[in-house]
């Protein structure tokens, strides 16, 4: 099976580490190799929590500059700079809802054009798949379901080893009961706003 | 039921390492479990926490890491297994006691958990804790994945037993924080009453007993090495003229960079997991059989050291590489690209270029720097000193915490910090060596770990300091571990004691104690400024829950607040106190009624009183 690598970068508090334990999950349910490490420096200061999961047979769990086959990305800002994991066949999905730092909040530097942010990334990389996830995840139930959105758009691309099915069982087994129906409206929300690459 | 106590012999489950260390611990009958909080071993403590309000396994959370190796210590000298768990610096304050039971062994077993931390991702700094083996002459065990700290765990607990000495089991921060299915073997009923059978000398290390345990020692050591020439944990796998010779999570990448390069035929690799003693006879049978060896290890260069002096001893001329400008740094952490290029740059090959995407047009992008959270009450505490000491030139010496963070601007409050319970000891010195009123600041969970014996120095040599204790009721910056101060009660956890920071400082007869609500601004002030103008060692404790813990608490937070239209746009709120609450509208400031908990901090320094309640409705 050929490795793919995914990175996921958020806002501390997205659920970004969520998403990556149901994918873990799924692909261990699916017999895939997986190994996924985080990083998560002060993430409920603020700070950014960056995941890397690695399907298939490599035995490293982080990855290189240039090495992700997709990224994901929970805050366009933060997509932006996760660039350097990018290389020109990368597909990168993005949110496009801001949450602006806190530095750009109180007006001590400027947030970039989310237009000047997709042109950036679309110019560089294999594909991009922009959209509103949290409209999306607020029309699924619950603002808080943006990582389940964005796990539907990425596994329609069909770049991981994972099929719909198999993500649909993990988030009804492993997920909060109460957010189950949520998630899983949210999930077919992404899912339908993605194509398969 | 916990899900590390399933009793699925053989299954797989998803694990972060730390949990596999877990998993692992209980495994091999663990009895006993201390540790004090420290990134990035803090959730091995937190899953044996929640399993020993389960089972029978015993957990503390020890004032400091000296005491959990205390403890632990014990625990296996009364002949059960104890785990004792820390970061990689913990194991700096831990040492007097590591140093000696090394002499002394154990009758049961003990295995130390050293997390260290390449990279600093949460450090101050990044020594490499193999060396710790080599001084204290303990055994050391290091797993290269999350998949094999489980079984290494076992095997660690087994070894201390047949050795009688502790054993060093040392991961790195990519092994703790990473994921992966790990298999689940079975789990044994533990023994948890033990009994320690007395023999003054051989357990009292006085130097007439000392000098013959320094033999034993020297005698487990001949043992252990035996132990580590034979043992799987240090295997040969592939073949070729070509040698790396590697340790931890760097395996990972070197047999990721022999498969990309497609080297399985030219390279051999000798992967070392039983790292002290090293495997000297099967490192100079590895050496023998290489044209040259590459040696691939994170931090310092233990292995390639060892490796050329077992060599050298054995007569061999191999050369042997592996720090060095053109090879590979002591500096942070490796990744598999940058292990690719320097092994392939070694054996002659090219590398592929790198296809990482050209990002230097991208604009400058905003940082995201973490910050003290909306409604800290160490925002408020380093406000209140800041303007208590106007006027006066000052020092501020500072400790590890969450209020680290305070040297941050817009507060810009911490000058100087070293280690934890550094503030204190740092803060007599600078009022010895200078003329500048010298403000110390320190957490709780800081100053029971190692502040109190700073402060008692303070009081003997009578330095003219102020310390403010930020006491927020947790060990917040780990993730609110309690601490000896914490009111276990709240937390609906019987049998704990209590013990108050007003009535040690008070013991300790300091002349001038002041307990102040951060969040009442004025007062706080003036409490300080008292404070600060006393000749002489004076204490604040400055006391409010902190806001995450409060939270998660479920205490009633207070009603959010607005900027109404008295505001004239001083933004004293935002250049100040710099709460992340806040938020520019254009050019008006705004508060999110979402972040915000209601602290009135910034309404009370306001100029225009404008900043009011949100109404109800």
């Amino acid at each position: 099976m050929e490795t793919k690598r995914l990175i996921i970068v958020a806002v501390g508090g997205q659920g970004n580490l969520l998403a990556s334990k149901v994918l873990g999950e799924a692909a261990l349910a699916a017999g895939i190799p997986v190994r996924m490490s985080e990083i998560h420096g002060m993430a409920q200061r603020g700070g950014v929590v960056e995941s890397a999961l690695v399907f298939g047979e490599a035995q490293s769990t982080i990855i290189s500059d240039g090495e992700a086959d997709v990224v994901v990305g929970f805050e366009p800002l933060e997509t932006l700079r996760a660039l350097n994991k990018c290389n020109r066949h990368t597909t990168v999905i993005t949110n496009l809802a801001p949450l602006p730092p806190f530095t750009v909040a109180i007006g001590r530097g400027t947030y970039p054009d989310i237009g000047l942010i997709q042109e950036k990334i679309r110019s560089k990389v294999g594909r991009l798949v922009a959209l509103d996830a949290v409209a999306l995840a607020r029309s699924a139930g619950s603002v808080l379901a943006v990582n389940i959105v964005l796990l539907g758009a990425l596994i329609r691309t069909g770049i991981l080893p994972l099929d719909a099915d198999t993500i649909r069982d993990t988030i009804r087994h492993r997920t909060k009961a109460a957010f189950v129906e949520t998630n899983l409206k949210a999930f077919e929300l992404g899912f339908n706003h993605s194509q398969p690459v | 039921m916990h899900r590390l106590l399933t009793d699925m012999p053989g299954s797989q489950m998803l694990m972060l390492g730390n949990e596999a260390i877990v998993r692992g611990a209980l495994e091999a009958g663990v009895a006993v479990a201390t540790t004090y909080p420290g990134t990035p071993s803090s959730e091995i403590s937190l899953n044996c926490f929640q399993i020993s309000r389960e089972t029978d396994l015993y957990f503390q959370y020890s004032t400091n890491e000296k005491v959990a190796m205390e403890v632990a210590a014990a625990a296996a000298n009364a002949g059960l297994r104890s785990l004792c768990v820390m970061k990689h610096v913990g194991l700096n304050v831990a040492a007097d006691a590591l140093m000696t039971l090394a002499y002394v062994g154990v009758t049961g077993a003990m295995v130390i958990v050293t997390a260290d931390d390449p990279a600093m991702f949460s450090s101050q700094n990044e020594q490499d804790n193999r060396y710790y083996a080599k001084l204290s002459g303990l055994p050391m065990l290091e797993p290269g994945s999350v998949a094999e700290a489980l079984p290494m765990m076992v095997e660690a607990f087994a070894l201390s037993e047949r050795l009688g000495e502790p054993v060093l089991f040392r991961t790195t921060t990519r092994i703790n924080h990473s994921t992966a299915p790990v298999t689940l073997g079975t789990l044994p009923e533990r023994r948890t009453r033990g009994d320690f059978h007395k023999d003054p000398f051989r357990y009292v290390t006085v130097p007439a007993v000392s000098r013959r345990l320094h033999v034993r020692l020297l005698e487990n050591i001949a043992r252990a090495a035996e132990i580590s020439d034979a043992s799987p944990l240090n295997a040969v796998t592939g073949s070729g003229p070509w040698g790396v010779i590697c340790n931890g999570v760097s395996f990972g990448y070197v047999q990721d960079a022999v498969a990309d390069l497609g080297l399985a035929e030219r390279v051999r690799i000798l992967r070392v997991g039983f790292s002290h003693p090293l495997p000297e006879r099967r490192i100079i049978d590895f050496v023998a059989a290489c044209e040259k060896v590459l040696v691939v290890e994170e931090g310092e260069p233990y292995l390639e050291e060892g490796a050329r002096a077992a060599a050298q001893a054995a007569g061999l001329t191999v050369p042997i590489q592996g720090k060095g400008p053109a090879l590979f740094s002591r500096l942070y952490e490796f990744d598999p690209a940058l292990v690719r290029r320097r092994l392939a740059a070694y054996f002659g090959l090219t590398a592929p270029a790198s296809a990482a995407v050209d990002i230097s047009d991208l604009p400058e992008l905003p940082q995201r720097p973490p910050n003290l959270c909306a409604g800290c009450s160490h925002r408020a505490t380093f406000y209140a000193v800041k303007k208590a000491v106007e006027g006066l030139e000052t020092i501020f010496p500072t400790d590890i915490g969450c209020y680290t963070l305070g040297f941050l601007p817009p507060l810009s409050m911490g000058d100087f910090l070293i280690c934890m319970g550094s503030s204190i000891g740092t803060a007599c010195g600078f009022a010895q060596s200078t003329d500048k009123k010298v403000v110390a600041f320190i957490g709780d969970s800081t100053f029971f770990h190692s502040g109190i014996a700073g402060l008692v120095n303070a009081m003997f040599n009578n330095h003219d300091i102020t310390v403010v204790i930020l006491d927020n009721g947790t060990t917040a910056m780990t993730g609110h571990q309690p601490h000896p101060g914490v009111d276990m009660k709240a937390l609906n956890l019987e049998g704990y004691g209590r013990v108050s920071i007003e009535a040690v400082v008070r013991a300790l007869g300091v002349g001038h104690v002041s307990v102040i609500r951060p969040f009442k601004v004025q007062k706080s002030i003036e409490a300080i400024r008292e404070a600060v103008a006393y000749k002489g060692v004076s204490v604040v404790i400055s006391q409010e829950l902190c806001a995450l813990y409060a939270k998660s608490l479920k205490r009633k937070r207070g009603k959010p607040f607005q900027v109404s239209d008295r505001c004239r746009n001083h933004r004293d709120c935002i250049n100040q106190l710099g709460c992340p609450a806040f938020f520019l509208d254009g050019e008006r400031v705004r508060i999110d009624a979402d972040l915000c908990v209601g602290c009135a901090v910034c309404a009370q320094i306001c100029p225009e009183h404008a900043i009011v309640p949100v109404r109800e409705g």
